[in-house]
């Protein structure tokens, strides 16, 4: 992975998902000893659109890791506000850092950023389209719960239309193989087709679309909850309306399994009740955490600086 | 109606009934220069309706295969040479388009880039589907 841009999901190999997986638990097991791996090193975020939580996740994993962080949060303080090009930003930063993590409004824009950079790019976010960091704390919290991210029934719910989070964990998913989909959301934001395509495509895994969370909570692993994002909908009308369709609420978490685990990209609206923070299926905040050191392991790897100590998955599972 | 052979040229047969215009425009001919016989809405025994397009004085080289494969995936080529039919091409879908159609995805980045190609790859054969290389919005012809 050594100097790879991270635009997609599809960029990385199956193998190299799971060494990443296996990299993150190792980091967060050797917390002081990988603390000087990324020492000199540099990283920009360039966030042309806020997102505090993200950015701050990028920046934290460098600094645990012992590099430092340049950049700029919001367009408007930016050069972009001169016009210059996201291609033009890009090979000038390329000039002062050793790695990007870049997040912007428009889809697509990230490839834009690494076919311009001589550096690598991680996508932190672009527009509705890609935003493969949240999608390796998804698989990495399913992990950590279960041991193992197949031979599972997944339960997604609310926008799963406008939901790139979605989108992106089922096609990873369906990469890995052995899982029940259950697609939960109103009818007018439901799967889009080329998503229900790759699941149909994939003969270890299934779907059913459903309406009612209650019916079906009680068969489920993984609940990943989505919020309806008012930035997606150019009507507010139909936002109000949707907005508040599914509630996760200790009445309806009472019918699901004692193990589920409760997903959700962050940040939410109201769609899971406070009250659910406290009960031990929660695990959306355990989700910010393996984000950061899911963010730790890309950001050594795209740089190639190995963890002391560190074994890779391939060499493990040969010798075993 | 009776429309005059044409001595050297090509022939497009089978394009999609009522686009032979839309077909030219990609095709960068220009109807007001090129000696050209366009026949709409002819009948086909298996299409029911189809365009026909006879370009005088025209190679095959002169046409790009792929942008006709993309807009006009029945379409077939005849080559003619001394008012004989000496070749038959038949166009094939791209697996990758560069600057032909451009994305309609508002939010895409190709909105507001500058000096960027419009790229999109074949996602589905039998469906003739196209994706925008940025954002994965399908394309609109």
């Amino acid at each position: 992975m050594v100097g790879m841009s991270v635009i997609t999901l599809d960029s990385l190999s199956v193998p190299q998902i799971q060494d990443l997986l296996h990299k993150a638990r190792y980091i967060d097991a050797h917390r002081r000893q990988v603390a000087h791996t990324c020492e000199g090193r540099v990283l920009a975020t360039l966030f042309y659109e806020p997102s505090t939580r993200t950015r701050l996740s990028f920046e934290t994993a460098m600094l645990r890791l012992g590099g430092q962080v340049i950049g700029f949060a919001g367009a408007q303080l930016a050069s972009v506000t001169k016009g210059e090009s996201i291609s033009d930003t890009l090979k000038t930063v390329s000039n002062y850092v050793d790695v990007v993590a870049i997040r912007h409004p428009k889809e697509g824009a990230a490839l834009v950023a690494s076919r311009a950079a001589s550096v690598p790019v991680i996508n932190a976010g672009d527009g509705g389209h890609m935003h493969p960091t949240q999608t390796l704390a998804d698989l990495a919290t399913i992990q950590s719960r279960f041991g193992r991210i197949t031979d599972l029934t997944v339960g997604l719910c609310g926008d799963l239309t406008f939901g790139r989070t979605v989108h992106s964990l089922i096609e990873t998913l369906c990469r890995f193989g052995n899982v029940r989909f259950v697609l939960i959301s109103p009818n007018e934001l439901k799967t889009p087709q080329y998503v229900l395509d790759r699941i149909r495509q994939t003969p270890s895994c299934s779907y059913v679309e459903v309406s009612d969370l209650s019916e079906v909570i009680g068969d489920l692993d993984v609940l990943y909850m989505t919020r309806v994002q008012k930035e997606r909908f150019f009507n507010e009308d139909d936002y109000l309306r949707l907005r508040d369709t599914y509630i996760l609420d200790e009445t309806k978490l009472s019918l699901a399994k004692d193990d589920m685990a409760v997903l959700h990209p962050l940040p939410r609206v109201n769609e899971i009740a406070t009250e659910v923070d406290s009960d031990p299926r929660a695990a959306y905040f355990e989700q910010v955490r393996n984000g950061m050191l899911m963010r730790m392991a890309l950001e050594s790897s795209v740089l190639g600086d190995d963890l002391p100590g560190y074994e890779p998955l391939e060499t493990r599972t040969l010798e075993v | 109606m009776e429309v005059t052979s044409i001595i050297n040229g090509i022939i497009i047969d089978h394009v999609p009934a009522g686009s032979a215009l839309k077909v030219l425009d990609y095709l960068d001919v220009d109807p007001s220069s090129a000696r050209l016989a366009l026949i709409m809405n002819a009948s086909s025994e298996r299409y029911g309706r189809k365009d026909i397009i006879k370009i005088e004085d025209i190679g095959s080289d002169d046409i790009d295969l792929d942008v006709l494969g993309l807009v006009a995936r029945t379409a077939t080529v005849g080559i003619v040479c001394g008012g004989r039919i000496v070749d038959k091409l038949r166009p094939v879908l791209p697996e990758h388009v560069v600057n032909i159609i451009t994305c309609a995805n508002p939010r895409c980045v190709t909105t507001t880039e500058r000096g960027i190609d419009q790229m999109f790859h074949l996602m589905h054969t039998e469906r003739e589907e196209y994706r925008c290389d940025y954002c994965d919005e399908e394309a609109q012809f």
